[in-house]
């Protein structure tokens, strides 16, 4: 058993350790951003149960394995790597990272339009990239969120993305985050910085793999700024090991009349902590948050959302879908915050979930909070179980129980699965689940 | 081909059928007539397998096999179908994906080969005929949205794909337009065969007119107290069940 205050001990040694390893690698202003956020996090430590934005879900699990920091080992991964990490050919890029690293044997960047950068983040912090240090950690509040904190003190390296004015990228660029814990237990921070220039377009997919039975932990954190009139889809695919835990936090920051459109797919992990939050910060913007959450055994799923409509004009559209079998627990906490300068603004949050077992948990809680009066606003949750009728009706034509009861928890998933754009991440989603929600086909 | 003897069921404590003995043979049909909540689709209900009614007594042979141990998918396979009263909505469950599934789940249990997509096009085609049903309606979701005469064309038109022994068919008439009346008539119709049998329940003459019966049972209190041949639907059309009642009331003085 760690103690809180042990585990918050050796996250700080892990500081010391990474400062000397990097030694002049990184940028002097690096350097102290991560002083600044080490020093934070001391004062903050590990949220508990106590706060009210942690109620459902105990980081004290996380912190009773002594996890060290991830060494950048592609060699482990060579020759088994396994062919369902990669969504297969697609037309558009792949940037593989291990343990945070990016892996350019793996990669296949593919045919980008000029101006486009896509690559390592660590190197661009070396090469100076224009567009890093305005950037980097000034949306992702390390101040105020630990886990934050610790990744921005302790990240080695992840992606970064640049589409500048204008340009519309054909194909979607995937981010693929594969842990190889070795022999112990391990933690990385991967971190990503996505900057979509005014009037572009771009889809991305990030997911986070790593082989079934490994014991790690991820802690990745997003910044996607996105400038006036640009487009944004970003894909979340969580299917990490069910010994894993993953805290993952996206700060999307929209300028006027963007548009960001965000699918979260959580299916793996032990412990999983999703945190999505988008702030509408110019007239217009639009902004759609889907999510599917999928937990079997003792899995623990918890995601918070919030929608800041700081500017008037502003649509957001929410639907989160969970299912819930053996004794696992979900939690969605959706947050829409409506300033007092956000006159009609148009919001609408639906939260719907299906459980499987009698011993499943979904802890459901829609939060508004509106400080302007011209505003539409609306929010819906539900807690259900497979429709009686349903079942004997597809049975009462030959289908089985077990095929029907698949069938039924299938079509639950699938309108969000059917927004989900991107045709081969939307194919190799309905494969995922087939295989979940085996018979189901 | 269907025996049923001495059939008695609950639903949620409260005992619905009370002893129901009824004997169908191939080829023939039998009209099933009776008031509001007499138990005609609880009776239709159990024989489909449903298990939230609980058999108390009695017992049901289906092609000498006893079919109240089979499960309701077990039933479907060996030859029973329900074209449902009310029709469920599943939404996310295309039709066409849900009949193909339940057609191969039918054959396999009848020893043959699985349909391609091809043959179950081809085969789909053709039944939509029978009924005149719309073929975009294939591509929604099961009933999803459908109008009420949608609905129940589309119970007819599984039970054509299906191939049953014995159908039931549950008030299939209520809700249909006269056209759609005289449509899905001429489609069961034409399913009518030597081999097969059907269970016709309907409040209306008018159904019967289009689908004679060879047999038409009053269903009263969870029994059948009265059978006859075409002519006893006419005398219910002319005289309503009051008159069943009265006849009732004189031959059993006790416990009505
Ligand atoms: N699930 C149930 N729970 C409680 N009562 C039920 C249930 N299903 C049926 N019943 C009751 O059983 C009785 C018979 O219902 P049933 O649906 O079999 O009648 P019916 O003859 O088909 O009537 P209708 O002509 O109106 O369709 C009714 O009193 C009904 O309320
Ligand atoms: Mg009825």
């Amino acid at each position: 058993m760690t103690t809180i205050a042990q585990a918050k001990t050796s996250y700080q040694a892990h500081f010391s350790q990474v400062a000397k390893e990097l030694g002049q690698d990184w940028k002097g202003w690096v350097r102290r951003l991560r002083e600044t956020a080490i020093s934070r996090f001391g004062e903050m430590g590990f949220p508990t149960l106590r706060d009210e934005e942690w109620k459902y879900t105990n980081v004290a699990l996380i912190l009773d394995t002594p996890f060290q920091p991830a060494p950048y080992d592609v060699r482990s991964l060579r020759s088994d790597m396994p062919a369902w990490v990669s969504l297969g050919s697609f037309e558009g890029s792949e940037m593989v990272f291990v343990n945070s690293h990016y892996s350019p044997e793996f990669s296949s960047l593919g045919q980008l339009p000029r101006g486009v950068e896509v690559g390592s983040l660590a190197a661009a912090v070396t090469a100076e990239a224009r567009w890093v240090e305005s950037h980097l950690a000034r949306y992702a509040c390390y101040q105020e969120r630990a886990f934050v904190a610790l990744n921005t003190a302790l990240m080695q390296d992840g992606a970064f993305v640049y589409v500048p004015e204008g340009k519309v990228l054909e194909g979607p660029i995937h981010l693929l985050f594969i842990s190889a814990a070795g022999k112990g237990a391990t933690v990385s921070h991967p971190r990503i910085l996505i900057v979509i220039g005014k009037g572009a377009q771009a889809s991305i997919i990030e997911s986070y793999t790593g082989r079934q039975d490994e014991v790690y932990f991820t802690n990745a954190v997003t910044e996607i700024v996105i400038g006036e009139n640009a487009v944004v889809e970003h894909y979340k695919l969580q299917r990490e090991s069910e010994r894993a835990f993953h805290m993952a936090t996206l700060e999307a920051h929209v300028e006027r009349g963007g548009n960001f459109l965000s699918h979260s797919v959580s299916l793996g992990g032990a412990l999983t902590r999703n945190e999505i939050n988008a702030i509408l910060d110019g007239e217009g913007c639009e902004c759609a948050l889907n999510g599917l959450y999928i937990a079997s055994g003792e899995q623990h799923i918890d995601n918070h959302t919030r929608i800041d409509h700081v500017k008037p004009h502003g649509t957001s559209r929410e639907l989160y879908k969970g299912i819930l079998d053996g004794r696992s627990r979900g939690v969605f906490n959706g947050k829409i915050y409506v300033h007092k300068t956000a006159e009609k603004s148009d919001a609408k949050q639906t939260n719907n979930n299906l459980l499987l077992s009698r011993d499943a948990l979904i802890d459901t809680k829609p939060q508004l909070e509106i400080y302007n009066n011209d505003v539409k606003c609306s929010h819906g949750s539900t807690i259900g179980r497979l429709d009686q009728d349903s079942i004997f009706y597809l049975r009462s034509r030959g289908i089985g129980v077990e095929a029907a009861r698949n069938l039924l928890t299938y079509a639950f998933a699938s309108d969000v699965i059917n927004r989900i754009k991107v045709g081969p991440m939307r194919e190799q989603l309905d494969q995922l689940l087939t295989a979940k929600f085996h018979g189901g086909s | 081909m269907l025996e049923i003897k001495n059939l008695h069921a609950k639903v949620a404590g409260a005992e619905i059928l009370r002893g129901i003995d009824l004997a169908v043979n191939t080829g023939e049909v039998h009209a099933i007539m009776g008031p509001n909540g007499s138990g005609k689709s609880t009776l239709a209900h159990v024989l489909s397998g449903r298990e939230s009614y609980e058999v108390t007594a009695g017992e049901v042979i289906f092609e000498k096999k006893n079919l109240l141990e089979m499960r309701p998918e077990e039933r479907a396979r060996e030859g029973v179908f329900l074209a449902f009263q009310y029709p469920v909505e599943i939404p996310g469950v295309s039709t066409t994906y849900f009949l193909k599934a339940a057609l191969n789940a039918v054959r396999k249990h009848r020893g043959l080969e699985e349909v391609d997509a091809m043959d179950f096009l081809a085969l789909v085609k053709e039944k939509m005929k029978l009924v005149e049903m719309d073929q975009g309606l294939l591509n929604r979701p099961i009933n999803e949205g459908f109008s009420g005469g949608e609905k129940k064309r589309n119970e007819i038109f599984q039970m054509a794909v299906l191939d049953p022994k014995l159908a039931i068919l549950d008030e299939t008439d209520s809700g249909l337009d006269i056209d759609a009346l005289r449509i899905v008539a001429t489609g069961v119709n034409a399913l009518r065969s030597k081999e097969r049998a059907m269970i016709v329940i309907t409040h209306y003459q008018r159904l019967l007119s289009y689908i004679v019966p060879d047999y038409v049972h009053v269903l009263f209190d969870g029994r059948i107290v009265k059978s006859g041949d075409k002519r006893l639907a006419l005398e219910l059309e002319e005289k309503g069940y009051a008159w069943i009642e009265e006849q009732l009331q004189k031959t059993q003085p006790v416990g009505f």
